[in-house]
């Protein structure tokens, strides 16, 4: 399966060198999207049938690349399992892009990079040595990054690109040294080598530190997070959706690869600090996304979010297995990899229903808009699951899986070593706070876009598009109410790849049948299928019998509104307004959110104005300052560009005579 | 087996009943014990079921602007609220349904219907909805957390969040007087007066439109749906008097796992109303005696839940060195 995967990865790299002379443009969409999506399925079943099936790990050196080395390809539990879930994903984001990608601007440029795309995300859950890997993540980002540039005649866009290309190169550059740190001096990148290197504990630990903020950047960690809320919402929303739904993913895998695979036994505080940074990934990624007015940026902020509940997940099972209990580990990772398969459907959803309102309004802005629901029945339904989803209510999938990352917390008492025993509960009341903000964040995004009345002309006008987009999103919504109905379906998948990585299966009738008990019987259980049914008879029987009992008697009239309403749209609450309170009580330190209201006194025929500012602390204390320093850098080491010949040889020999010193000194 | 079968169902059913039947007593006594207390006559306690008989029969005024949203929203919150009333324990234990869930799977079917109420109140476009809906997505925003937290702190004593094995576990005489367990209590019965829109949070009487928060959200409703909509309420009290009951003093439930004896179910029975009328003269006496809060000093209120929730919780984890 191995070789036929890397065939295929092979086709798409054709599939994206062609795509620029295929004509009419017409053929090439289809051509590109029809073959991306359907290689996309293909993986992604394969995937999946390969995981539930457990077959045997298989590896492959194709003699490419550095000439003493060769590249190094495998296909375990872990790769396979997130080969699963990208690529099911991303098939089902192919479909709508098809209906989608033909009405923007410019279609073709987003063409040629997203097969590569596929192919480098791809590459990364098979590469098995530390060059092949870095090679497909650095592809990865720049065909994610010219992806962004799809829009490129927009000023925001190619500045957000900019920041992406910026971040991604810290990325890939803070993963080579940590490859570097993990190889030693010794310098053999082949996975198999790495496992068993044995280096200082300084070197092994400073290696953890550069993975976790190299694939934690990627993935949208705070406090690297500021490129993603720009990046992601400034690419075509098909492309967006990849970018949350499966490059995110891709970064994740990274991390898990590096933290359980590569750099051996976990201490104790590989955990902690992941647990700490995911809670406080997922509370200011909610937070932010509760003041946003962008659609899309609302949802780049939440995929911030719901990366920051993966890593706590992660954390989690790092902490219990640093504990040696396995079977504690092996379920807190199965809910990190149950969330990384759900968020990839939910957020594709989101994003692509993004995509048809931006289309079918032109607005981007929630303030605008408002009675889409009228309008635009499919996608507001469609949108409602996804909603649900991402706030982690039942009967969606969002549930199942922060269901399980509480499970798991819960579970922590029988941590021994004392920090995370402190550390946990308290990370966990900050997920548990986050998780609440969530599904206000998510009343706020969907009843302020499809509730209410319209707020503009464009909202009061907008036809809802047929074809591959509803399609698409209907795919996306089925797959995320299964998942959530039928959670075992992806438990499973989750729960084979943990027990591939840990090494120990969760008990036995954790995923059988439809009761979903991860301690095993009678401990807690969850039967997704039974609540979605008792809940839906309970409504319908309700409708029933009272209909029986009193005919229904309804009546068509104005809005009671205490007596006094107002026909004007613009008296109904703002997404601002609606955030206010949440804003005055979570983000006045966090944010340093300021309001001035400037009111023109009597007479002064001026409009009232109320301004609310938010500063980003990752912005102004993370990277603003970095990006002084390496200016001050840049402009010191200018003044060596105009040197005399005389002295640059002088520098040169005063290095030679430095380097034979160290050399000498080691010796 | 069948007729294990049939008594469990027989069970499940006559616990809808009975939840159903009961709600509006709560509700109707609450509000006498109030009325005598502030020195007026009152309405009777039977006072509710004539409201919502009343609002049944009544014809449904839907606003223009009414979507399919605001439309399924009254049945699905019902629907929601008596699911979660099937999964807590009122007079007798081992309700099947209990088993399709834990408690946090409770806490999200209320989150569930909060989230589906919000959307209606946004549905209609007015002012009001609008700051019912803010104003409760605040409230809820801070009382989940709290609730989650005092689930943590409930399963780490009792080891799971399946809600009959704590109560079992409590039964058992495992636990004794625990600092962690009181601070869960306080914490959940503010949360469960915030929840359910009483007084200092919310005022469930007021018809002064800036003070309200749940009568905000739903003003739009009328006839049947509004029916729908107090019935829902009315089961939440239930639900969150219950949940407090079978937590903190589930004595004298009827075990149904060990037989169905008639005798231990009417003592069970007896147990429930001796609950719902204390239930009634504290949130009276308590309501009596308090003044309602801005909506931002609300946060203060809630925000001390969450903290004696959490400090339940890291409690339990220090004293618990096994």
């Amino acid at each position: 399966m191995l070789t036929l995967t890397l065939l295929g990865l092979l086709f798409l790299l054709i599939l994206g060198i062609a795509a620029p002379f295929l004509r009419p443009e017409r053929l090439a969409l289809r051509a590109v999207h029809g073959g991306v999506g359907g290689f996309a399925l293909a993986f992604g079943i394969a995937a999946s049938v390969r995981v539930v099936a457990g077959g045997e790990v298989t590896e492959l050196e194709l003699p490419l690349g550095l000439p003493w080395m060769g590249a190094h390809f495998r296909l375990d539990d872990l790769a396979a399992f997130f080969m699963a879930a990208i690529n099911l994903a991303t098939a089902m984001v192919m479909v709508f892009a098809d209906g989608y990608a033909a009405r923007q601007p410019e279609p073709a440029r987003a063409l040629a990079p997203l097969p590569v795309f596929l192919a480098a995300c791809n590459l990364v859950l098979l590469a098995n040595d530390a060059f092949v890997f870095v090679l497909a993540w650095e592809l990865m980002s720049i065909a994610s990054w010219l992806l962004v540039l799809a829009n490129h005649r927009d000023g925001a866009c190619r500045h957000a690109a900019y920041v992406y290309l910026v971040m991604a190169s810290l990325s890939v550059l803070l993963l080579l040294l940590a490859f570097g740190a993990l190889a030693g001096a010794g310098g053999d990148y082949r996975f198999a080598a790495l496992r068993e290197a044995t280096e200082r504990p300084a070197l092994a630990t400073l290696a953890v530190v550069l993975a976790m903020l190299g694939a934690g950047s990627k993935a949208g960690l705070a406090p690297l997070h500021v490129w993603l809320p720009l990046a992601h919402p400034a690419a075509p929303s098909h492309v967006s959706a990849l970018l949350s739904g499966v490059m995110v993913k891709v970064a994740i895998y990274g991390l898990t690869r590096f933290l359980f695979d590569l750099a051996g036994a976990p201490s104790w505080w590989w955990g902690v600090a992941l647990i700490v940074v995911g809670a406080s990934s997922a509370l200011l990624g909610i937070l932010y996304a509760l003041m946003q007015r962008d659609l899309k940026r609302l949802l780049a902020y939440s995929t911030i979010e719901n990366v920051g509940i993966i890593a706590f997940a992660l954390g989690l099972s790092l902490s219990f297995r640093a504990n040696e209990l396995f079977d504690l580990s092996a379920l807190a990772l199965a809910a990190a990899l149950a969330h990384v398969l759900n968020h990839a459907f939910f957020k594709s959803l989101l994003f692509c229903g993004a995509g048809v309102i931006l289309e079918a309004t032109r607005l981007r802005d929630i303030e605008h808009m408002g009675g889409l629901v009228r309008r635009m029945p499919y996608t507001s339904l469609f949108m409602l699951m996804g909603a649900l989803a991402a706030a982690g209510l039942p009967p969606l999938n969002g549930f199942v899986s922060k269901w399980l990352v509480f499970q798991s917390v819960f579970a922590s008492s029988s941590l021994t070593d004392n920090l995370p025993r402190l550390v946990v509960p308290l990370m966990g009341a900050v997920l548990a706070l986050a998780a609440a903000l969530s599904a206000a964040g998510f009343v706020r995004a969907f009843g302020l876009t499809f509730l209410g009345r319209p707020r503009s002309e464009a909202a009061a006008k907008a036809v809802e598009p047929g074809g591959a987009m509803p399609t698409g999103l209907a795919l996306l919504a089925g797959i995320c109410l299964l998942l959530g109905v039928v959670p075992v379906l992806g438990l499973a998948l989750a729960e084979s790849a943990a027990h591939g990585v840990i090494g120990v299966a969760l008990p036995v009738g954790a995923v059988g049948g439809i009761f979903l008990a991860p301690l095993g019987t009678g401990g807690a259980a969850y039967a997704g299928l039974l609540v979605f049914l008792v809940v839906l008879g309970l409504a319908l029987g309700t409708r029933a019998l009272l209909g029986r009992l009193w005919p229904e008697r309804r009546r068509r009239a104005a809005a009671w509104d205490c007596g006094f309403p107002d026909p004007s749209p613009a008296t109904q609450y703002t997404a601002s307004g609606f955030s206010q309170p949440l804003r005055r009580v979570f983000a006045t330190s966090v944010f340093r959110a300021r309001e001035t209201v400037d009111m023109p006194p009597p007479g002064d025929e001026r409009p009232a104005r109320l301004e609310v500012r938010l500063v980003d602390p990752a912005w102004d204390w993370g990277v603003e300052p970095l990006r002084r320093a390496v200016e001050a850098v840049t402009l010191g080491l200018n003044a060596l560009q105009f040197l005399s010949i005389r002295r640059y040889l002088s520098l040169m020999f005063g290095a030679l005579v430095v380097l034979l010193l160290v050399v000498a000194a080691q010796q | 087996m069948i007729q294990a079968a049939i008594t469990s169902i027989g069970l499940q059913l006559l616990h809808f009943m009975v939840a159903l039947a009961s709600a509006p007593l709560l509700v109707g006594s609450t509000r006498f014990a109030k009325s005598r207390l502030q020195g007026r006559r009152g309405a009777s306690p039977i006072q509710p079921y004539r409201d919502l008989l009343r609002l049944m029969r009544k014809e449904t005024v839907l606003a223009h602007d009414a979507s399919w949203i605001f439309r399924i929203t009254p049945y699905l919150v019902f629907a929601l609220m008596a699911a979660a009333a099937g999964m807590v324990p009122m007079f007798a234990l081992d309700l099947p349904l209990a088993s399709i869930g834990d408690l946090i799977a409770i806490v999200a079917l209320l989150a569930t219907a909060r989230f589906f109420q919000a959307l209606a109140g946004l549905d209609i476009g007015t002012a009001f909805g609008g700051m019912g809906a803010s104003r409760d997505a605040l409230i809820g925003s801070l009382a989940e957390p709290a609730v989650l937290m005092v689930a943590f702190a409930v399963a780490l004593v009792a080891g799971t969040t399946a809600l009959p094995a704590i109560v079992r576990f409590v039964l058992s005489g495992g636990v004794g007087v625990e600092v962690s367990l009181a601070l869960a209590l306080i914490a959940l019965v503010i949360v469960a007066i915030a929840e359910n829109g009483r007084i200092p949070v919310d005022n469930p009487a007021t018809h002064l439109e800036l003070t309200m928060v749940h009568e905000a959200m739903v003003l739009e409703y009328s006839g049947r749906d509004l029916a729908l909509i107090e019935a829902a309420q009315m089961l939440k009290l239930l639900v969150f008097v219950s949940l407090i009951a079978s937590l903190f003093a589930p004595w004298g439930l009827a075990v149904a796992a060990d037989g169905f004896d008639f005798a231990e179910l009417l003592g069970g029975m007896a147990v429930f109303v001796l609950h719902l009328l204390a239930a009634a003269l504290l949130i009276a006496v308590f309501e009596v005696s308090v003044a309602k809060m801005r909506v931002f000093r609300v946060v203060e209120f809630l925000g001390a839940a969450f903290i004696l929730a959490v400090l339940a919780v890291v409690f339990r984890f220090v004293t618990d060195v096994s």
